[in-house]
């Protein structure tokens, strides 16, 4: 099934008077299901991208069409999102995202909670849920971002280089965790990766970006695609 | 000085509308801190409380009750100060830079243009238990209802905002009203508090309550809490002090909150020493 489909996606910045062009008549679709990995250099515009994605920056010209309610869309930013020394439990921050979903309250009902214990759960990340967020290690901090991400039971997730500064073993257990949640709940992922290694292990659609859209397609056909003698 | 001896301090009707107002504003001011200090934004109390400055010599030149006066203005030019903020042009200090300097100025003409600095212009920028009448105290804990159940009601939605603002964004929530609302309640706050703390040290209210309770807070909910509790303590504490010293009330209370944050900031030490010994 088709989720979102981008029709000749146009994104600018103003800088004083001048437009400055970051992305450039991009088009592709995400269908359900599907793990995909954005890549490309510093600067080509991969997390505005999703950026445009989410909604959080506008969009200069083209179409965004989204075949699923906006809150069925979940974020899992970069790391230090999260003001340092912030006094939050994890708890507390793993709830929040369930905010928005259930009737819309400004309240956490029992379902919210319920929400919330599953997602902990599914993160491991049970065991210190009444400790405060930043007394975690780094892969800590991350897993309980990442349960904050899917305490919805999102249909999109969206991730911004989830593993900078995580080792690599932490790293391959996170990315576990995700290729769990995209076959078992059947979650569509799209990620912003600089971990070549895992994009080839895991993704099943790669976009390489240098502000227009240099290659889409499949793992194999990407890996022709770098044979070819094109650096990424 | 014995127990029964502040019993009757407080038994003075000024005392106890003092305290009543007091009591409120130190309650709004600790719950709004918490969010102002971790959203960096602690310095829009200090911004609008000049501000304050200049629309109570107006209400003094025109000899209305500042409260009346105060409240639109106040609001509006935090609302002007949060939309200058969002544009990307100009960063939130400068907003608050330009219009608190320019209030001050403002405030200054029209008190030398009217009856120059006297004493009373002396009590609002310092604080002065004796400023509030009966009609003060009514419109005080009207605004303190409101800001108090807003808080409240939106509790949740204040906590992802300062949490995360992208991811807030993300998930649908309306970040721009939730920015507006905090602007607003630290107005309101500012204009309850000011008279009795003074224009020039409200802002002490929604910093040191937040400040203190963060050293101690090991989750969100119980720094509100804490802090709460600091400051409400604290302004007691304070306007005992300068009841007794006879000190501007709001000078009062700022010693006593510096006292309190030493005393905490003692204790966080001690904790963390012994702490690391037993590990």
């Amino acid at each position: 099934m088709n989720l979102i489909k981008i029709n000749n996606l146009n994104v600018s910045y103003k800088v004083g008077y001048k437009n400055i062009s970051v992305l450039k008549n991009i088009s592709f679709q995400v269908n359900s299901g599907e793990y995909i990995c954005i890549v490309g250099n510093n600067g080509s515009g991969k997390s505005t991208l999703i950026k445009s994605l989410l909604g959080l920056v506008p969009v200069y010209k083209g179409q965004i069409l989204k075949n699923c309610q906006k809150d069925e869309i979940s974020y899992l930013p970069q790391s230090n999102s999260i003001p340092i020394n912030f006094p939050a439990t994890v708890e507390e921050i793993i709830l929040s995202g369930t905010q928005n979903t259930v009737r819309r309250l400004p309240f956490y009902t029992k379902e919210n909670k319920t929400l919330a214990q599953k997602a902990m759960e599914k993160a491991e990340v049970s065991k210190f849920s009444k400790r405060r967020f930043w007394e975690l290690s780094g892969g800590q901090q991350q897993r309980v971002l990442f349960a904050r991400a899917i305490a919805k039971n999102p249909k999109i997730l969206i991730l911004d280089e989830p593993c900078t500064g995580l080792d690599p073993v932490v790293s391959e257990s996170f990315y576990k965790l995700l290729i769990k949640t995209n076959s078992e709940q059947k979650t569509t992922i799209i990620m912003v990766s600089h971990d070549l290694h895992s994009v080839k292990k895991y993704a099943s659609k790669v976009l390489v970006l240098n502000k227009e859209l240099l290659f889409c397609g499949s793992v194999r056909d990407w890996d022709k695609y770098r044979n070819g003698g094109d650096t990424i | 000085m014995n127990i029964n001896e502040i019993i009757s301090i407080l038994s003075y009707p000024f005392m106890s509308r003092a305290l009543i107002v007091g009591i409120l504003v130190s309650l709004c001011a600790s719950l709004l801190g918490v969010i102002l200090v971790l959203k960096r934004y602690s310095l829009i109390g200090h911004g609008l409380a000049d501000v304050g400055f200049a629309s109570l010599s107006l209400a003094m030149a025109i000899g209305v009750s500042p409260i009346y006066i105060s409240a639109p203005i106040v609001i509006f030019t935090s609302f002007i100060i949060m939309y200058v903020s969002q544009s990307k042009k100009i960063n939130g200090d400068v907003a608050i830079g330009v219009f608190s300097t320019a209030s001050l100025a403002f405030g200054v003409i029209i008190t030398s243009l009217s009856n120059g600095l006297n004493m009373d212009v002396y009590s609002y920028m310092f604080g002065s238990i004796l400023a509030m009448n009966k009609s003060d105290v009514t419109m005080s804990i009207v605004l303190s209802i409101v800001v108090i159940t807003l808080f409240v009601v939106f509790y949740n939605r204040l906590f992802i905002v300062t949490e995360d603002e992208n991811f807030a964004k993300a998930s649908g929530i309306n970040l721009t009203f939730y920015q507006f609302l905090i602007s607003f309640l630290t107005a309101l706050t500012v204009v309850i508090g000011m008279r009795m703390m003074g224009t020039l040290l409200i802002s002490s209210l929604i910093i040191f309550p937040a400040v203190i309770a963060k050293k101690f807070a090991m989750s969100f909910k119980s720094l509100v809490i804490l802090s709460a509790i600091v400051s409400i303590f604290c302004f007691i504490v304070g306007i005992l002090v300068s009841f007794i010293f006879n000190l501007p009330t709001g000078a009062g209370i700022v010693l006593v909150n510096i006292i309190t944050m030493f005393i905490s900031s003692l204790i966080n030490i001690i904790a963390n020493k012994l702490g690391s010994y037993r590990n």
